[in-house]
């Protein structure tokens, strides 16, 4: 990642260098720092620490009937294991679980939260009540809300009522599937929401203005001068929410249950290993689902913003020449 | 130009440093100590101070009263409750990951009568010498089995669990039948109260079929009761019998007539407590717990007062009930290994185990409470329950009992929604079960 | 609804002014039911609990007595949360907008290396975290204290703070600060004075956004602190139970629940009057 896009920054970076004086580097890596300290500390340790485990095994029986200590290094046996056998098509099964569920969420999200945004922003009466309310879902602690949408989709739960069927949701079968979807959209929709709202805060009026002066209709607003320019909140919004969507684990354990093949993601394998207290396999599937997410979030990237903040940076430089015309 | 490239190297070369040094630590975390705190040395429990008492929630509010009684005499030996989240999952969690760093944070452990083996094949809990627990042939010898792995004692059981079969007695009586000991009987039974008008809509019966332990629970009473085993005593698994396929389609056989309901293959303990309660079953399966919640006359129940409890039925005569309850064990970690034995003491003796089952109706240990008249007068339901214990089974006591578990709801769940014949599904866990159990 | 759709289509003119008004009331109606549920489930009787009527046969506060009584320690874990919640929040914005601003206005090499590095840190399962994390913490002997909940929450929010602040600072202007340092501010008061208002709709979101994300973390707070009197709120409603130990209580989770979410409503609406605040304050310079 690093490599390549170094590899497009020069041009203009040649031609602002010479803007800042020589000690930038050394007052950027002052600057940045605490942040690096701190994700170090916390996150690139364990990260760390998690991908040597995956080389390692435990966890043996001995003829004592002890379990045998220590550990021993096995390479990547625990990677080839994976990928073996019936371990292998469970592992495909929550691969496309994962993808599945990645992308019908992030998609549905998106819609909505973009909804949302714009309704917010929109002056109109009870405002305030529909940002608060837009909210909720997005604040009620993920452990409340998991246990509230199963007892939603309880076979005796609200759900049936009002729908006078009785599916039984927590089975195997796309109605699990649904109730993941359908918990996971109405709880982070407003995530986006709220990223994009901002993003549309910093639209200056002027540049509305300006395109109804120029007999702009709605729908041309919104997508030659609203989207464009809201797009880098978007995007990182989005990108945040495929990061976290990929590693979706709570909903589908408490909703639907561990062990059900529908609904079983690489975070739910990853868990149900170590809950074995197979640190090894474990840590073998979270750095497999590591993988893809850095892949994921790379090609999204790529194709989606070229880059996300280099984008940024365009559309800033537009707006801001828009809002000097404008005023 | 070169300043800022110099000081990049010098920040790269630190960063290695900082990561190396955490790597290192790492490395030496996982590997030092590892003879442990001679956890597995069967010798003389020593140390005395304050120790921590890790348990799930304090549901009644009586686990205070307990440890205060043991403050009140141990003033340098005080008790601290440590409490873990209400899910059995996370409380394994909490205790498995402080045993992983060997931490000192718990000394008494209330472990599920499953984790023994597990915790004990780890290192994780201290052998307890049999001669310092003297009151242990008091104790039902069934639950005792449970604190033991490789015919050596690791915990003491403290509380109990088994099995009951609700019926709703009103609904008998009128149809003129007894209570059932055979799933024939019972079938019979569930006909003619059906039968009755009130009772058309009521199916017939349900226990816990949600793909989770209560499975387990269930998949193991079918076999048993119909004479099979899940594990022998050889500690074998010997699924794929005759007997277990008589078993398990009692429940496969249940779903397919509609006698258990298609909605119990969702139910856990409270979804089919709450079923019984709104009368929408004849015969249920369900812990002790139940019998006082069903019971309340505050509108919540429509049955109480309507029901009865007995032993649960089996093929050819009663059935057997899988063993529940909870272990007290001692973390190997723990510096004060004394105070923790004499506490475990404490908490399992006649005494507060009597004060205990008054408090919270949690099924008792020690034998001679379930002939207690004045127990028994507050707890009707203790003479079926000391007979679904006293035959009870335990489920198989091995230290990988998560995937044994998970191997058993895998076949048992495939067979009661229908994917799996239940004799491949017998078949299929017999093959898991032998990889799995290798002693 | 569907027919409340079709009778607004068939009207066209009243179009354009009620098709806005039902989007928000469709979203509003989205956004509550459940949490609807969840209130009304909270003011049953805890003995019809089970109900499925809309509204509770007899109204009862029993649900929030029992979250509030003695030995629940529920008061104490709120203020633990919001103490936990609230520090995370302050240290990321402060260590967030510092970094946020470097990437967004310096040019320095590698800057797209350290953004990569940023965000792959939050793509690893947080699930696969906690073992690591307390070997560490139990070596540097943190474990029970305020400090291990909040420096891995403060990890957590990092990634998608300084990512979304870079992209709001990279969206103002240049100009700004060049005129304002030409009137002779330094570049720390240009920030200050000039671009922090501008940015202040995507400071003050980052802000809630990290402040709910902290308030809501339970993974690492369960896992590195066993004393009750630092124990968040979250911790303290995942060992909430009935009378029996299997019998679940529901309600008063519900309860919990409701009391847990309303200040952060409330905190976030205040937040909001901030936003608008800031925004004309920075129209005007």
């Amino acid at each position: 990642m690093s490599q390549s896009a170094s590899a497009v920054e020069p041009p203009p970076s040649k031609v602002r260098r010479t803007s800042f004086n020589e000690g930038t580097g050394r007052l950027a890596a002052l600057l940045l720092s605490p942040t690096l300290i701190v994700l170090v500390l916390v996150v690139v340790y364990p990260i760390i620490s998690a991908l040597r485990e995956s080389l390692y095994t435990s966890g043996g029986i001995g003829d004592d009937g002890f379990v045998v200590e220590g550990t021993q290094f096995v390479g990547l046996d625990n990677f080839a294991a994976i990928f073996s056998g019936e371990t292998g098509e469970r592992f495909w099964n929550a691969f496309y679980n994962t993808t599945f569920f990645t992308v019908t969420c992030v998609v549905l999200e998106t819609l909505l939260g973009v909804l949302m945004a714009l309704v917010m922003h929109k002056a109109f009466k009870g405002r305030s009540i529909v940002r608060a309310s837009i909210l909720v879902p997005w604040a009620i602690p993920t452990v409340v809300s998991a246990l509230l949408w199963k007892w939603i989709f309880q076979a005796d739960g609200v759900a049936n009522a009002v729908l006078g069927t009785q599916v039984l949701w927590s089975t195997e079968g796309w109605q699990s599937v649904l109730s993941v979807i359908i918990a996971d959209t109405w709880k982070t929709a407003p995530f986006i929401g709220l990223l994009v709202l901002a993003g549309l805060q910093t639209i200056p009026d002027e540049v509305y203005e300006a395109a109804k002066v120029d007999g702009a209709s709605p729908w041309k607003t919104f997508t030659r001068i609203t989207l464009p320019l809201v797009k880098p909140a978007l995007l990182v919004a989005v990108l945040f929410r495929i990061l976290d969507t990929l590693r979706i684990f709570d909903l589908p354990y408490v909703l639907v249950g561990p062990n059900k093949e529908s609904v079983e993601t690489l975070s739910i394998l990853a868990f149900l290993e170590a809950n074995q207290t197979r640190y090894g396999p474990a840590a073998a599937y979270a750095t497999l689902l590591f993988v893809y997410v850095a892949v994921v979030a790379y090609a999204f990237v790529k194709l989606l913003g070229a880059d996300v903040i280099g984008e940024a940076r365009q559309t800033g430089k537009k707006a801001g020449r828009r809002k000097k015309g404008g005023a | 130009m070169r300043f800022e490239r110099s000081h990049t190297r010098k920040a790269v070369a630190l960063t290695v440093a900082s990561s190396l040094v955490l790597f290192a630590a790492a490395c030496g975390s996982g590997d030092d100590g590892s003879g442990g705190s001679g956890g597995s040395s069967g010798g003389a429990l020593e140390g005395r101070g304050p120790i921590k008492f890790a348990t799930g929630k304090d549901t009644s509010g009586n686990l205070k009263n307990q440890v205060d009684a043991w403050n009140a005499q141990h003033a340098d030996e005080k008790v601290e409750i440590t409490e873990l989240p209400e899910s059995a999952d996370q409380q394994r969690n909490q205790m498995i990951s402080n045993a992983q760093i060997k931490s000192t944070e718990f000394s008494v452990l209330n472990l599920d009568v499953v984790w023994t083996a597990e915790f004990a094949a780890n290192r994780w809990i201290t052998e307890l010498p049999e001669d310092q627990f003297p009151d242990l042939g008091k104790l039902l010898p069934s639950t005792v089995e449970t604190g033991k792995y490789r015919d050596k004692l690791y915990a003491v059981p403290v509380t109990s669990d088994g099995g009951l079969l609700y019926y709703r007695k009103d609904l008998l009586d009128k149809a003129g039948v007894k209570a059932p000991t055979t799933w024939a009987e019972m079938k019979d039974a569930c006909a003619k109260v059906k039968a009755l008008p009130e009772a058309k809509a009521a199916s017939c019966y349900a226990g816990q079929f949600e793909k989770y332990e209560g499975l387990t629970v269930n998949f193991s009473e079918a076999i048993n009761g119909a004479g099979g085993v899940v594990v022998g005593d050889d500690g074998k698994p010997n699924v794929d019998t005759p007997e277990a396929l008589e078993g398990l389609n009692f429940l496969v056989d249940g779903f397919k007539s509609g006698e258990i309901p298609k909605a119990a293959i969702t139910y856990q303990e409270e979804p089919g407590r709450r079923a019984f309660q709104e009368g929408n079953l004849i015969f249920h399966r369900n812990w002790p717990y139940v019998y006082a919640l069903a019971n309340k006359t505050d509108g919540s129940s429509k049955i109480a007062g309507k029901f009865g409890v007995a032993p649960l039925p089996g093929l050819k005569g009663p059935g057997v009930s899988t063993l529940g309850g909870h272990n007290y064990a001692i973390s190997a970690f723990t510096p004060n290994k004394a105070t923790a034995a004499d506490f475990i003491k404490f908490m399992s003796s006649e005494e507060r185990q009597k004060a205990n089952v008054e408090k919270t109706s949690q099924a008792p240990t020690w034998a001679s409470l379930y002939d207690d008249p004045e127990l028994n007068k507050q707890f009707p339901y203790l003479a079926p329950l000391k007979a679904s214990i006293g035959s009870a089974k335990s489920r198989p006591q091995v230290v990988k009992y998560g995937d044994v578990t998970t191997a058993i709801q895998e076949a048992a769940y495939g067979a009661l929604n229908g994917t799996t014949p239940p004799k491949d599904a017998l078949a299929g866990l017999q093959t898991k079960l032998s990889t799995l159990i290798t002693q | 609804m569907a027919g409340r759709i079709d009778v607004k289509a068939a009207e066209a003119p009243w179009y354009r002014r009620w098709l806005p008004l039902l989007g928000v009331g469709l979203i509003v109606l989205y956004c509550l039911l459940p949490f609807y549920w969840m209130i009304v489930s909270a003011l049953r009787r805890p003995s019809d609990q089970f109900d499925n009527s809309i509204v509770p046969k007899v109204w009862s506060v029993d649900n929030f007595k029992d979250v509030f009584q003695a030995g629940t320690g529920f008061g104490r874990g709120l203020l633990n949360s919001l103490i936990v919640a609230g520090t995370v929040t302050i240290l990321t914005l402060i260590v967030g907008m510092v970094a946020a601003y470097t990437l967004a206005r310096l040019e320095f090499r590698f800057k797209n290396a350290v953004l990569a590095i940023i965000i792959t840190t939050s793509m690893f399962p947080g699930i696969s975290l906690v073992i690591p994390l307390k070997k560490l913490f139990s070596d540097i002997e943190w474990i029970n204290t305020y400090q291990a909940m909040i420096v891995p929450s403060l990890s957590f929010a990092l990634p998608l703070a300084v990512w979304n602040l870079t992209a709001f600072f990279r969206q103002m202007p240049r100009e700004l600060e060049q005129a304002a340092m030409v009137d002779g501010c330094t570049p720390a008061q240009a920030f200050r004075k000039v671009i922090l208002p501008l940015a202040a709709p995507g400071v003050f979101t980052t802000a809630i956004i990290t402040f709910i994300a902290a308030w809501n973390e339970f993974l690492i707070a369960v896992s590195m602190v066993n004393r009750k009197d630092i124990q968040t709120a979250n911790v303290v409603i995942a060992a909430f139970t009935g009378t029996s130990g299997r019998d679940q209580p529901f309600g008063s989770q519900m309860a919990a629940g409701v009391v847990v979410t309303i200040p952060l409503v409330i905190a976030v609406l205040i937040f909001q009057r901030r936003i608008v605040a800031g925004l004309t304050a920075g129209g005007v310079k």
